[in-house]
């Protein structure tokens, strides 16, 4: 995840009419003392640098690794992945969803956006887009092929749809030939698309 | 409201692009708008639903044209005017000219990070018996409300399956009835319910898809 901005955009014209008018707006509420810049610089640092999927693989490298944990992950998502420290806004009520053999995972907002922020951070563009919020209810196996997935048919393909304030975790299948991998070898094989359900490990 | 923002189904969008190696933000000010809008909501002069509602209510061709975070901050002028929080002047001249509404709360350095931390949650006590158990058929109404709903369009009249109760939540379409605070809160219960791919898509859809949903008590019927 890099930290700096990227001003290389398609569409500078656009761009720099939205810098100014965010910034007009950052002035404007500033002076009202509705914002404390130095807290809006904060917000950003935490997304930018400290919340992210490395948490999110973390949870589930200690899910692989401990059948206890991973029970308790399934059974009450929020309590176990609060345990290790990820809690709060838009992750406040979390659902974790095992692949199987039988069944695939995968999550979607069709109507805005709910993404699990505590531990996956902020979503990706392609999470936002119209093409994937459209498509991923009706034809999930045709999205996975745009992320070169391809799953056996007889792989059933259950999509959640974040309607409410419910937050979904994918949990992967842990690759075969990792038995002998610690929990922080495990975590860096485990990507922000498999653990919403677009990629595999 | 049946709005361009309830986009399941929907196949006139193209195929899903990715981009390697994405940057969090791809310009300076969508970190901004971000910020501000999470900051904002922390006001208390609007809340989830109501952020939600103003996004979702901007015109179609609006939504549609513009990018994630324009839709965040079109949303977010939105709610400050409609509160008279600022004034269309104000925003054009970035610059104060009348005197600041009252708020709840300002985020400050000091607070930003025990807020992230506790979030918004939105379960609360409920004393009323659940209508529905695990494993019984209910039908998502057929229903297209005037405000607010978070039952999407793809699933109404349809049967599915009731996976999960996830105890009393606080009912958006009604959390979006008073713009200002005091906010009508009703509790309901929250179930995840599955629906199979044949019964939402029809005839030459994928047998092995299901797809879930939350949803709201009021928002399913019981079949027999």
């Amino acid at each position: 995840m890099t930290s700096h901005s990227h001003d290389h955009d398609h569409d500078h014209s656009t761009l720099s009419e939205m810098d100014v008018r965010v910034r007009a707006l950052e002035t404007l509420l500033t002076q009202k003392g509705y914002i404390d810049p130095a807290g809006i610089d904060r917000i950003i640092e935490t997304y930018e640098n400290e919340v992210g999927p490395h948490n999110g693989a973390q949870v589930v490298a200690k899910a692989w690794a401990e059948p206890v944990f991973k029970a308790w992950l399934l059974q009450d998502a929020t309590a176990a992945i609060a345990s290790l420290g990820f809690t709060g806004r838009q992750g406040e009520h979390m659902v974790a969803v095992e692949n199987t053999t039988d069944q695939h995972n995968m999550v979607v907002c069709t109507l805005c956006s709910c993404y699990p922020w505590p531990v996956l951070g902020l979503p990706p563009v392609w999470y936002k887009s119209a093409a994937y919020r459209s498509r991923a209810v009706l034809e999930p196996r045709q999205v996975l092929a745009d992320f070169g997935v391809a799953l056996p048919e007889s792989t059933r393909i259950r999509v959640w749809d974040s309607t409410a304030e419910v937050r979904y975790l994918v949990l992967p299948k842990r690759p075969t030939g990792t038995d002998n991998l610690s929990q922080t070898d495990l975590a860096a094989l485990v990507t922000r698309d498999a653990m919403i359900g677009t990629a595999l490990i | 409201m049946n709005g361009v923002h309830d986009m399941g189904g929907q196949q006139s969008f193209g195929p899903v692009l990715l981009e390697k190696a994405e940057p969090l933000f791809h310009a300076n000010w969508e970190s901004r708008a971000m910020a501000m809008t999470v900051a904002m909501g922390a006001s208390g002069q609007w809340n989830i639903d109501l952020s939600r509602a103003a996004r979702e209510s901007l015109p179609p061709a609006t939504y549609l044209s513009s990018t994630y975070y324009e839709i965040w901050i079109r949303g977010l002028e939105k709610l400050l005017l409609e509160r008279g929080m600022v004034t269309q002047a104000e925003l054009e001249a970035g610059q104060l000219i009348t005197p600041p509404a009252k708020v709840n709360k300002v985020l400050t350095l000091d607070t930003v990070d025990a807020a992230l931390k506790a979030g918004t949650p939105t379960e609360r006590p409920i004393a009323q018996p659940a209508l529905f158990k695990v494993g019984q058929k209910v039908r998502a109404l057929n229903m297209h409300p005037q405000g607010h709903t978070r039952l999407p369009r793809y699933v109404r009249g349809h049967v599915g399956t009731i996976v999960s109760l996830h105890g009393g939540h606080v009912m958006p379409d009604q959390h979006t009835l008073r713009a200002l605070p005091p906010f009508n809160v009703t509790v309901e219960w929250l179930y995840t319910v599955v629906f199979d791919g044949p019964t939402l898509w029809g005839v030459g859809s994928d047998p092995s898809v299901e797809v879930t949903v939350d949803a709201w008590e009021s928002y399913l019927e019981a079949t027999d």
